[in-house]
Parts: C-alpha cells; structure tokens; sequence
C-alpha cells in the first residue's frame, strides 16, 4: 500500500525541461597583499572560481542554494551551453520543476579550489613565473575550498544559504560549510559522504594518484606545453570509476560480455567492461588536468571534520535541518558513514532526516536515483524554505 | 484543546468519532488516546513512526518538537512528504545516540512485539523519553482465547490479524503481562487506555485483558 503511495506522488513531477543555453562567470578575489591564507599555512592568490547560476535570487536573498560538486564534477551543473549537447552534471535535479526548482530557488554551483575547469588550480598560471603552477600549487584541503566559496558567496551578497547541498565530495564540502560557517547555513544535503576520510578512501586515491606519478610523461608536474601523463590519468580514472560501481551494477551493465563473442586479442579490451573502462579513462583524460586529480584526491584524503575537535564541539553551534541521504550499495562510502552524521547530529540535537535508499548503483547512485532523490529533497526543501521565511519575518 | 478530547469526555461508545473535527476522517483510536495524552509544546520521539500520520497530527494540533524512526524505505518518503524529520533505522539499534531524558514523550504504538528486544527497547526508551506510550495487540483477548482453546490455533484477529508464517510481529504479550513486567521492574503507569480495534472503549480495567483488543500505556520510571 505505502508502495502505491510512493509512486503515486513520484508519478505527479511533471516532465520538466532544462535551463536554456547559460554561461559560466568568474569571480577573482584574494589579490595581493590578502591572499588566502591555507590550511597548510602557505598563502594563495589571486584566486578565480568559476561558477553558474541558476533561476533568482529573491529580494530577502533566503532561496539561495550552494551546489557542491564531486571529484571531477565542475560548475556547469545543470542546462546545456549553446551548441552543446551534454547537459550539466545534474541537470536532471536542477531546473524549472525540479528538485532543485529555479522557479523558486536561487542555484549556485562553482568550481573547487584545484579544479581544473575555470577555478584556480595547479594547471592555472602562476603569477610569479608566467607558467602553469604544476607542483609550485600550494597543497589545499577540502576547508580550503570552502573558505573559497564563501568569498563567492559574500561577493553575490547572500547572507545565509538555505541549503548547501553535494554528493560525496561535495557532501564533505557541505558538511565543512555547516561547521565553518553556521550561521551562513540554514540547512545540509549531506549525499553519500563521510565526515572522514578512510584507510580504503585513502588507498584508492592513492593507487590513482600512482598511476598518474609512475607515467613517464608526468614530468614531476611539470608537463604543461608537453604531452599530459593521459595513460596514468586515465588508469586513475578507471580504478576510480571501479569503486563507483558496485558488484551487480556491472553485471547487470556488462555481463559477460566479449567482444566478437570470442576469444582473440592479446591482452586488448575484449570484455565489455574493459571496453567501458578504457572509453570513459580515454574521456576523462581530455577534460582533466592530472595535477588537479592529485591535488583533490589528497585534498580529500585529508579530510576530517573534527580536525582534532571532537564531532559534538563541531557540531554544537550549528542549527541548520539536515537531510542526509546514503545508498545500500555504495561500497566506497559505505551507509555506516552516513549514519555516523546522522549519530552526531542526534548528540547535537540536530533535526536530521536519514534515508537509505536502497539503489543497486554503488556510490553512482547519488547521480542516478533522480526519482527518489527528486522526492525527499523537494519536500525537505519546502519545510525548510518556510522555516527559513518565518525566522527572516521574525527577525524583521 | 487537549483536554476537551481527554479520555473522560470521551467515555462514549467510539473514540474515533469523537475527534473527527481533528481531521476529516475519523482518527485512529489509538491515535486519539495519545494525542490526547500529549501535551502542547512538547517533544517526542516516534519508534516505528510508519507513514508519519501520528506525529503529524501531534506537530500540527500539540505544536510538538518531534522525530521519528522507521525501517520502511516506502514510509520514510511519506514521512518526509509530511514535513517529519525522520531516521531511516531499526529502533533495536537507532537509540543509544540519544542522551537522557532528551524527549518529554517517546512513543512505542503497535512496534513494541516487532522488535528484537522489547526489553532493552523499553528500558532505552524510558532513558531517553520523560514518558513513555506503549501500545499493543492484547493476546489475551477472547477471540484470541477462543482461537486458541476451541480451535487449537494461533489466533488471526482484527488486531493480530497475520498468519504465523507472515506476521511481523516477533513477541506476543497480553495486557497482563505488560502490568506484571511494568510492577517488576519498578515502572510506574501513568495512564492505561483499552479498546477495540473500532473505537469502543473497554472501561474497566479487571476484565481489560479479556474484553480489549488493544492496550495503551503511559509510563514512566
């Protein structure tokens, strides 16, 4: 019976349309002498972020949501650039109608500190040499980030989010949002994420990261204006999206598989899953810089919310709703983490809803369960969007 | 506005009737007991919430702080639906995050012969929740007796109304057997409502565990 129910109200979203042809703007900030002074301890700038936007900022600016985005996501989040066929990463969530409903929200999504796709990272010149950084980029941490963003965000004149909101690494970001900044956040999307980074995390990141250094065309970093290290990136990228996956979301995708239906080459990619494997690390190279790829990984592989605090001292001064969401057979950021934001939020008395959502795609999921997604995130985000506007009245 | 529909007011022939200007179809009667047993402003914890109907109606009419625990995916969505803050948990697992007394009320209604370990669930509850509402099918029913003793079958009723091979429900206790375990272990009874599944009130308590097909408990330590 609830069974109906559910379908029932997922069936009444409308089919929506995406955003029209956008673009991508740049903010610079922290020029000398105010650099941005890192976790590390070393100073960085100027720095760019590039972002999107999407739908209005209200009047009382209270409808503002921070998308935060995943290890080789960008800030083009959703729509389509002109004579572009590829929409942004999550455009199925962000757009008139939907989850994310432009119509009523307004939707920030920038590019991480390190990135590689208009933000400052190490492919980005450096001022002092008139050449790409490579390893001369500062180490950065997902805190970082962050306190990049908020720059951002002061500079669009927003106040107080109502919501940030990411998967995975963007869900760290989100949760480091809500710990740095508490009283610029009303409310938490915390996606199949973690408040720490783990031993397994670490070790796969650091496989990739090896792939990347063992390729002769590295270079120490310095291959700009040479050719890129594609091979490792791309043997990064294909570990990486292993762990994305799970067990059966590749048996269910490849199977068996084999190429002409028999035995052959030599050691080529016979298997559909090799050729998959292959096809997306050939991709992946030609849209991402390497030296970014190590620098994020290691960004998240220190990653730790408690930063030698306890969680509850963390946890204590904020009082943003979360709406923390894991999936059943996400093995690389496996439901015990979640639960573990949820335990603290609990501790901290924090209003927190938790779901499980019983997906197949492994830690995939968080860009694929649109429909159930769509459903806890549209309604959460109307209670919270009231909540929001019955404080602001109160306030003045 | 509680103690208009206080149960005194409403020793009529069904409860469910009595509130239906709460909502438009008529309430629950055990939904009506514990809204009425609640008190304005408070906070409350559902253990098994469902599809979140109970702690709606006491945020909408009590003004109530309140979370809820489900193991239902399907539930969890309609609960979030309703504007509810809820954990998708097992309630055998999902309390010991909870500090002492955190909530005025914790509510165990129809989930209490669903978990593993009622014990350890009772005792958890009365930790965290100043009170504690507990309800259940009652065994001991005649139908259920009748089943049983002429039949020589588990009893199916309106209020166990599973075949063995498919029921939910792991324990089987009478209201009975729910005061002997309250006076063993020192738990004090607040409020004790009985009635049958249509509403119909089981005024008095010595004959309860034979007429009623469901118990409600308001306890305390």
């Amino acid at each position: 019976m609830t069974g109906t129910i559910v379908l029932e109200s997922l069936q009444n979203v409308k089919p929506v349309q995406s955003i029209g042809p956008l673009g991508i703007r740049f903010f610079t900030f922290a020029s000398s002498p105010d650099e941005l002074i890192l976790d590390s301890g070393e100073k960085l700038g100027p720095i760019t972020l590039a972002f999107e936007t999407y739908g209005k900022l209200n009047a009382q600016r209270t409808n503002a949501i921070l998308v935060l985005h995943a290890l080789s996501g960008d800030a083009h989040a959703a729509g389509f650039y002109s004579g572009d066929d590829k929409s942004g990463w999550w455009d199925e969530m962000i757009g008139p109608g939907k989850a994310f409903d432009t119509d009523k929200y307004f939707v920030i999504c920038s590019n991480v500190l390190g990135g590689c796709k208009g933000s400052t990272g190490p492919s980005s010149i450096n001022p002092a040499t008139k050449w790409p950084y490579g390893l001369d980029f500062p180490t950065i941490t997902i805190k970082d980030m962050v306190k990049a963003q908020k720059h951002l965000i002061d500079h669009l004149g927003i106040e107080k989010l109502l919501c940030v909101v990411g998967g995975s690494m963007g869900g760290m970001q989100a949760l480091q949002w809500a710990a740095l900044y508490p009283k610029m956040v009303h409310s938490v999307i915390p996606i199949a994420t973690t408040l720490k980074h783990s031993p397994q995390q670490i070790a796969f990141n650091e496989v990739g990261r090896q792939a990347i250094m063992s390729d002769p065309d590295w270079k120490g970093g310095n291959y700009y204006g040479g050719t890129p290290p594609s091979k490792g990136l791309a043997v990064a990228q294909m570990i990486g999206h292993i762990t994305y996956m799970s067990d059966s979301s590749m048996s269910e995708k490849f199977g068996r598989r084999i190429k002409d239906g028999r035995i052959q080459s030599r050691f080529e990619a016979e298997f559909e899953v090799e050729r998959y494997l292959h096809y997306h690390g050939d991709n992946f190279v030609k849209r991402f810089d390497a030296n970014s790829y190590l620098y994020i990984t290691k960004a998240l592989d220190y990653f730790d919310l408690s930063n030698g605090k306890t969680l509850l001292e963390v946890f204590k001064g904020i009082r943003a709703n979360f709406l923390i969401m894991a999936f059943k057979s996400d093995w690389l950021y496996p439901t015990y983490q979640s639960k573990e934001i949820l335990k603290i939020c609990k501790l901290a008395g924090i209003e927190a809803t938790y779901c499980e959502i019983n997906s197949t795609y492994g830690h995939d999921a968080f860009l694929l369960e649109i429909e159930e997604e769509t459903h806890l995130v549209r309604h959460f985000l109307k209670k919270v969007f009231n909540g929001y506007a019955v404080a602001a009245s109160d306030n003045g | 506005m509680d103690s208009k529909f206080s149960l005194n007011r409403t020793r009529r022939k069904r409860i469910g009737r009595i509130s239906t200007d709460l909502e438009r179809k008529p309430l629950r009667p055990d939904y009506s007991i514990i809204h009425d047993w609640i008190k304005n402003d408070s906070s409350v914890l559902d253990l098994g919430c469902h599809e979140g109907e109970l702690l709606s109606l006491i945020v909408k009419k009590k003004n109530a702080r309140a979370q809820g625990i489900e193991i239902d995916e399907k539930a969890i969505y309609k609960c979030v639906e309703l504007g509810l803050s809820v954990s998708h948990q097992d309630i055998d697992n999902g309390l010991s995050e909870y500090g002492d007394e955190s909530f005025d009320y914790v509510i165990l209604n129809q989930s209490i012969q669903q978990v593993k370990k009622p014990d350890v669930v009772l005792k958890e509850s009365l930790r965290v929740g100043k009170e504690v509402v507990v309800g259940f099918p009652n065994f001991a029913h005649y139908s259920s007796r009748f089943q049983i003793f002429f039949r020589g079958k588990t009893p199916v009723t309106s209020s166990l109304p599973y075949e063995w091979y498919e029921t939910p429900n792991l324990h089987f206790l009478s209201i009975s057997d729910f005061r002997d375990y309250c006076r063993k272990q020192n738990i004090r009874i607040r409020r004790m409502a009985f009635f049958s599944n249509d509403g119909m009130i089981v005024m008095t308590n010595i004959r309860a565990n034979l007429l009623a097909q469901n118990g409600l408990f308001l306890i305390s330590k």
